[in-house]
């Protein structure tokens, strides 16, 4: 049992540290949230000629052979400076899902140019009425020959826009809640049938509904029916890392706010040194401290492939909301009134945050699953 | 970084169960659980582990201590939890004997570390006073140096179980003039000299857990300074970082949780078992939620301070977390007792009632104390703030 990192995570972690402090300039990210893409293609090219976009996939695909701990480290840094890059869309997700599939074929044809920077992937598993449900699927695929014809709509797509391919959870067979009888297929993102309507959400990220009018699947990815089991793993597997992102924006909110404490004067002092706000700033350090130790639990728990790593991803997922939420309003509120403008960067990373506690299941529905599995009888 | 168990590990966890099992005998519990047969049952249980070698793992391993690594003590840890094994009474064992070997004479060393070891001596804490609580160091039991002894008056207040202890380990006032941090000394004494009295303090949980001890003109001998004269508040903070350590409790807190899981499937509302109730749920999760993470703050606090770290800041934000999980989960034990909320029963055996809600009752009041004793968690935070954040 040890907490600490490698030599290579810890090299993984400087080069990154080092491209959010150089490239990564506020004002920088600024300029390209108000872009169409929403990120920049360089940068992009960048993390491709570094590696980074080979971390999860094995050394026969060209990748690095990382678990989630080398993405949950490179995240944290990503955090730092909410970058903007759909590193999560397309490598995690997207090519989480190849990851997994079992087929090679796909793999070979895929995660190569995903390696390279070339190839942009979305993961489309959610429709207008699923909320959070992964299971809540009713967007239906149709055997037609050898091929599967889609109809439906997903919404909220991240990176639905800009990718080249697009992975679709569609029910086979099964009702709508059911767990059995979705299948995941990937299609091409400028086939005939489909429909992109993009738009952005507060923190930045291009996200897009996508409908499918019997649009032809290129390929039934993992197998038949049994797609929620994959699409789950790979969505612990990125909720771990994210969990990174996450401590990454909530150790920056604390830091600077425990700095402006110390500049800010009211009253002829700092209002660091009024010991209301000092407490407060403690409750901020406490809720980082906790959230980490659940990150590095359930970091581990999914390395491992421990019995309890679901749960400890929901307990991980919960404490991000509940702490990330007490981070953000503190952030606010020691702020005062420089803290509500758009120029400052705190509540850019507030809405990163916000935007994170909403990915794959809120606070409450995480806490709700967790229940779930921990009070069982 | 990673969780997994070596075979080392997998054979000590085999090693710790089956210890637990072969020694936490039905007999022996009962007698823990009763009020009368206390402290003879729980001297029993240290002197087993003692026996085993595993009374002091925190301890340099030349004085008897165990030299378990971060994983060993996680294990431990959570196989004592699992198997609802006692902890020991810190104060000898946790609290006075790492000032001992940390600061005292060859002679201390020799004559109070295996005492301890054996349990002979039982020890209690004479820090807080009437007049100093949270301000610690404002202290004025006076301490007088005549001939060969010191001269002690004065009195110390919240001392858990002084009815039972032998000796008390004091910071008395030796030196008035300067700073109120320095002029504080560290001072064992015997609780059978003359001069001594124990006052009982009934508490809101009406039991006998703590005491007034009042000193007039104790008579004690040089010998039982600690270090030097004067600098006793240096060797106390030590001291305060291993208390606060201890107190976070993770593992009777896990033991407390799964507890009242069972309670909560068990009793029923309306037909309905508790613990399908969307709010119990929730107390449940929150409590359990925090508790798992305060179980690997713990363990990167130990595995830090076991790659050269210091128990420094961090040790305040256990005792903060930890105690604010026991409340937590004294207020669900209440919240269960329903209809025999607030029950006062002497015997519980003769009562018909729910044979939790006694003993809800009895933590929920001790409870309160646990937010304030060890340093307020308020002066935990100040401390944090000062070490941590740099205001």
């Amino acid at each position: 049992m040890n907490f600490s990192f490698t030599e290579e995570q810890n090299m993984l972690r400087d080069s990154i540290t080092k491209f959010v402090q150089d490239e990564y300039e506020f004002s920088v990210r600024e300029e390209l949230a108000k872009t169409d893409l929403g990120f920049s293609a360089k940068n992009w090219q960048t993390f491709a000629d570094l590696g980074w976009l080979s971390i999860p996939f094995s050394e026969e695909q060209g990748g690095f052979g990382g678990s989630v701990v080398d993405s949950m480290v490179l995240m944290e840094e990503f955090g730092k400076g909410i970058v903007l890059e759909p590193y999560i869309a397309t490598v995690l997700l997207f090519g989480g899902v190849l990851n997994h599939s079992g087929n090679s074929e796909l793999m070979n044809s895929m995660i190569p140019s995903i390696i390279d920077g070339s190839l942009h992937g979305a993961v489309a598993c959610f429709e207008k009425q699923s909320r959070f449900e992964l299971s809540d699927v009713a967007t239906q695929a149709t055997a037609n020959g050898a091929n599967y014809t889609l109809s439906g709509e997903k919404t909220v797509v991240y990176n639905g826009a800009s990718a080249d391919k697009i992975i679709v959870s569609a029910r086979t067979s099964g009702e709508q809640f059911d767990d059995a009888g979705i299948t995941l297929f990937l299609v091409d993102a400028n086939a005939e049938g489909i429909e992109r309507t993009s738009y952005k959400m507060m923190d930045g990220q291009v996200v897009a509904n996508i409908k499918f009018n019997d649009a032809v699947a290129e390929a039934v990815v993992g197998s038949v029916d049994d797609g929620l089991a994959l699409l789950q793993q790979v969505v612990n597997e990125t909720l771990v890392a994210v969990g990174g992102e996450a401590i990454g924006v909530m150790d920056t909110l604390h830091k600077a706010t425990v700095e402006y404490s110390k500049t800010r004067e009211q009253f002829g002092v700092a209002i660091g040194s009024f010991q209301v706000l000092q407490h407060r700033m403690v409750d901020m350090f406490m809720a980082c401290e906790q959230t980490r130790s659940l990150l590095y639990r359930a970091a581990c728990a999914v390395a491992e492939g421990k019995d309890d790593a679901a749960k400890d991803v929901l307990a991980l997922k919960t404490m991000i909301g509940r702490a990330g939420k007490l981070v953000g309003d503190e952030a606010f509120q020691i702020h005062g009134g420089i803290g509500m403008t758009d120029e400052l960067d705190v509540g850019h990373y507030v809405k990163r945050l916000m935007m994170i506690n909403s990915f794959f299941g809120d606070a409450d529905y995480s806490q709700q699953k967790f229940a779930e599995l921990s009070l069982a009888s | 970084m990673d969780t997994t168990f070596s075979t080392e590990d997998l054979t000590f966890r085999d090693e710790v169960k089956s210890f637990l099992s072969d020694t936490l005998t039905d007999d022996l519990r009962q007698r823990l659980a009763n009020k009368k047969t206390y402290k003879d049952a729980q001297i029993q249980w240290q002197c087993a582990l003692n026996d085993k070698g595993w009374f002091a793992p925190g301890w340099p391993e030349q004085y008897g201590g165990t030299n378990w690594t971060p994983t060993q003590n996680f294990i431990y840890e959570n196989e004592r939890s699992l198997a609802d094994a006692p902890g020991v009474v810190p104060f000898g064992v946790s609290m006075v004997a790492p000032v001992i070997y940390g600061f005292g004479t060859e002679e201390q060393k020799a004559y109070f570390l295996p005492r301890i070891l054996k349990s002979q001596d039982w020890w209690c804490q004479g820090y807080s006073e009437p007049g100093s609580g949270s301000d610690l160091a404002s202290l004025k039991t006076k301490a007088e140096l005549d001939g060969d002894d010191y001269v002690v008056n004065g009195a110390k207040v919240w001392t858990t179980y002084a009815q039972y202890a032998d000796w008390i380990f004091c910071l008395v006032r030796t030196d008035s003039s300067g700073k109120k941090q320095q002029g504080i000394s560290f001072l064992l004494i015997d609780m059978k000299t003359p001069g001594v009295s124990v006052n009982p303090i009934i508490g809101i949980d009406n039991q006998h857990t703590l005491n007034e001890v009042v000193f007039k003109d104790v008579r004690v001998p040089k010998a039982n300074l600690i270090g030097e004269q004067d600098k006793g508040w240096t060797y106390a903070k030590a001291l305060l970082a291993h208390e606060r350590t201890f107190i976070a409790g993770v593992a009777e807190s896990k033991r407390n949780l799964a507890d009242l899981k069972k309670i909560a499937a068990t009793e029923m509302s309306g037909g309905k078992a508790l613990i399908e109730d969307p709010s119990i749920r929730k107390s449940i999760t929150d409590i359990e939620i925090e508790l798992m993470a305060l179980e690997f703050t713990e363990l990167r606090v130990v595995a830090a301070i076991s790659a050269g770290g210091s128990a420094g800041a961090e040790s305040s934000l256990l005792k903060i977390k930890g105690t604010e999980i026991q409340q937590s989960l004294q207020k669900l034990r209440m919240d269960l007792s329903g209809n025999f909320m607030g029950v006062q029963v002497d015997d519980s055996d003769d009562f018909s009632g729910h044979d939790f809600a006694d003993s809800a009752r009895v933590k929920y009041m001790y409870g309160r104390a646990t937010t304030i004793y060890g340093g307020s968690n308020e002066v935990q935070k100040n401390i944090i703030s000062k070490f941590v954040l740099g205001l």
